[in-house]
């Protein structure tokens, strides 16, 4: 039974701005939905440039369900495209990352592609002459995905032919990974390692809600953060002159009152994109490194580096699935499997010519916070978890998120609010229906009432 | 220190962990034992290459307590655990550094309520003498597939 497909107002409905039906989270068709209309009308992450520097290097990754690959052309360029072969479908790449040489070979029938995705070579070709092949959409190679932005070294993708152009998807919202990558002294990020990879069962909208939900730290990670915190206290008592660990400095701000957050503020942006920590956050300037400072004094001048490090956005939600956590240099990707399945990506970008103490302790916030192995992960997946289970019960079908909201709450502006408020994830819903509905045919034969 | 003292060490530590016994268990730690769990095939750093942990006595001490706590609502209900070991293999006596080095195969199961998890892979420790007591100055665990998308791992392999 269709509730939903061909049903823009149906779809539309979900999201009152206070509220949205649990519909968004549990239900099959509406994730189907979203693999068909969400992700394809977004910009989506899709890798870093600095994985694939040479020639023939490639990367793997999904805009939604559809596997696509990004592969570098022997004219230096980026190419994205659909990682399956045009005979059968066979996916051309399997691994993460990879060097595929000049070209790349489908395993099955050794149709062979050029590393810009057109066709090279098919074997005994001649079986193909006069059969009208060339009119085939297999003659072309593998299906190039045309809007591709690189932007600051990070590789985005849309599927779809119309929609938002990169700029105006994003706007503003990309000051963030701007700061992060001037916190190079080069001004360039890379990426040198694995993410650390961590299977949540949920839905992947729970996550991205999470990113700015400043109510949740000191009730949910009491059990980690304040631990830490008593079991530190106790250590220092015993030994008074101990330096405080880098550990310790991670942790314990997530025990941070309420007040803290409030004034520290969230910023929401058009088209979901928002961020915690606006005048303040968790995370320092991370100054203290030796050597960093001046590093950034020569390459700025003193006043634009106090500027950039000065900038302590905590989590920057780039809508629909990534969160960019600057002054650390952590970037999480939440990767949709199923309705109540997410994969979650944590990678780790190195500062280039940053002194290794920041690499070192980006590394270390990382798994503290985002492995299968962090206490502060189990926390937050157990609440994850209970409440895609809690979502099921008929008792109320709504998950409420009133907290400081307002009467004709703009669905479209850049704003900044109170820290505690649940603005941004109903900013995230504005635009979850604005994408899901924007070139959805209605096929209810109902005229449809402009969605805001 | 003889061979089967160093093997019976390993048996001991696992057993101690299987039991829950948490606080005696991070008595077996030297003082500046780390515990350490590579993300990488052959890791050689743990501390510029990523890790799955890499903690010390102050941050297992947190992870043990944090296991008692009353607001620790993912230990609701808690979680137990097996480990089943192959032989510990002597790797060497510490003639040289005065650092005795095994590594053993195992098989690890954690529950979490209904569900029942397994990991297979091996654990080398590097174990040292105190005031003729044996202590951990690493353990550490290589995972088969330490680059898989795990589900959470709340208690000691
Ligand atoms: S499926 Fe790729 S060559 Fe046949
Ligand atoms: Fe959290």
């Amino acid at each position: 039974m269709d509730r939903y497909r061909g049903n823009p107002q149906a779809i539309a409905e979900l999201v009152k701005g206070y509220a949205v039906h649990r519909d968004v989270y549990v239900d099959q068709e509406v994730y189907e939905l979203e693999m068909e209309h969400l992700f394809p009308n977004s910009w989506v992450y899709i890798g870093h440039d600095s994985q694939i520097p040479n020639t023939g290097d490639f990367i793997t990754s999904k805009i939604g369900n559809q596997p696509v690959l990004a592969s570098r052309h022997r004219d230096g360029q980026v190419y994205v495209m659909h990682n399956r072969c045009p005979h059968k479908g066979v996916k051309i790449a399997s691994e993460p990352c990879g060097n595929t040489g000049k070209f790349f070979r489908c395993p099955y029938h050794a149709w062979s592609f050029k590393t810009d995705g057109s066709l090279l070579a098919i074997p005994l070709k001649k079986g193909y002459e006069g059969t009208g092949f060339n009119t085939d959409e297999a003659a072309k190679g593998l299906p190039r995905i045309e809007n591709v932005k690189i932007y600051r070294g990070m590789i985005f993708a849309r599927l779809a032919e119309q929609g938002l152009s990169f700029e105006d998807y994003f706007g503003d919202a990309l000051s963030t990974i701007d700061n992060m990558a001037d916190r190079s002294p080069e001004g360039e990020l890379e990426i040198v390692s694995q993410p650390i990879r961590y299977m949540h069962t949920c839905n992947w909208k729970m996550l991205v809600d999470n990113q700015t939900d400043t109510c949740h730290p000191m009730v949910a990670h009491e059990s980690s953060a304040g631990t830490a915190v008593s079991v530190w206290e106790r250590a220092k008592e015993a030994n008074p002159d101990m330096e405080t660990p880098m550990a310790v400095q991670l942790y314990a701000p997530f025990m941070s009152p309420y007040e803290f957050y409030e004034g520290a503020g969230i910023r929401v942006w058009p088209n979901g994109h928002g961020h915690s920590g606006v005048s303040g956050s968790i995370h320092q300037d991370y100054d203290d490194v030796d050597g960093y400072l001046a590093q950034m004094v020569e390459a700025y001048g003193e006043a634009r580096a106090r500027e950039i490090l000065g900038d302590v956005r905590h989590n920057t939600i780039y809508f629909p699935n990534i969160m960019v956590k600057g002054p650390v240099g952590i970037m999480r990707t939440f990767i949709p499997l199923g309705v109540d399945k997410t994969l979650v990506e944590s990678w780790v970008f190195r500062l280039k010519g940053a002194p290794d103490k920041l690499y070192e302790r980006a590394l270390m916030y990382n798994r503290f916070i985002n492995a299968p192995t962090s206490i502060v992960g189990h926390d937050d997946l157990e609440m994850y978890e209970r409440a895609q289970e809690g979502l099921l019960s008929d008792g109320n079908e709504w998950v409420n998120l009133r907290r400081l909201w307002e009467d004709d709450e703009p669905t479209e502006a850049t704003d900044v609010v109170n820290g505690t408020s649940e603005r941004q994830m109903r900013n995230q819903f504005y635009a979850w229906r604005k994408f899901m509905i924007q070139n959805m045919e209605d096929t209810t034969g109902t005229p449809v009432e402009a969605a805001e | 220190m003889n061979r089967d003292d160093l093997i019976d060490f390993v048996y001991a530590e696992a057993a101690t962990l299987d039991r829950m016994e948490w606080k005696e268990w991070l008595a077996l730690f030297h003082k500046d034992g780390r515990y350490w769990m590579p993300l990488e095939w052959q890791q050689e750093d743990p501390i510029l290459q990523p890790s799955l942990m890499y903690e010390d006595q102050l941050l297992l001490t947190v992870r043990v307590e944090r296991l008692s706590g009353e607001r620790t609502f993912s230990q609701k209900p808690k979680s137990r655990c097996h480990h089943l070991l192959q032989r510990p293999e002597v790797v060497s006596m510490g003639e040289e550094d005065g650092v005795y080095k095994m590594r053993t195969s195992f098989i690890y199961t954690e529950t979490r309520g209904d569900l029942l998890d397994r990991y297979s892979g091996w654990v080398s420790h590097e174990l040292v003498e105190v005031e003729g007591a044996l202590k951990i100055q690493l353990k550490r665990i290589d995972l088969i597939n330490f680059d898989a998308p795990f589900s959470n791992i709340q208690l000691f392999i």
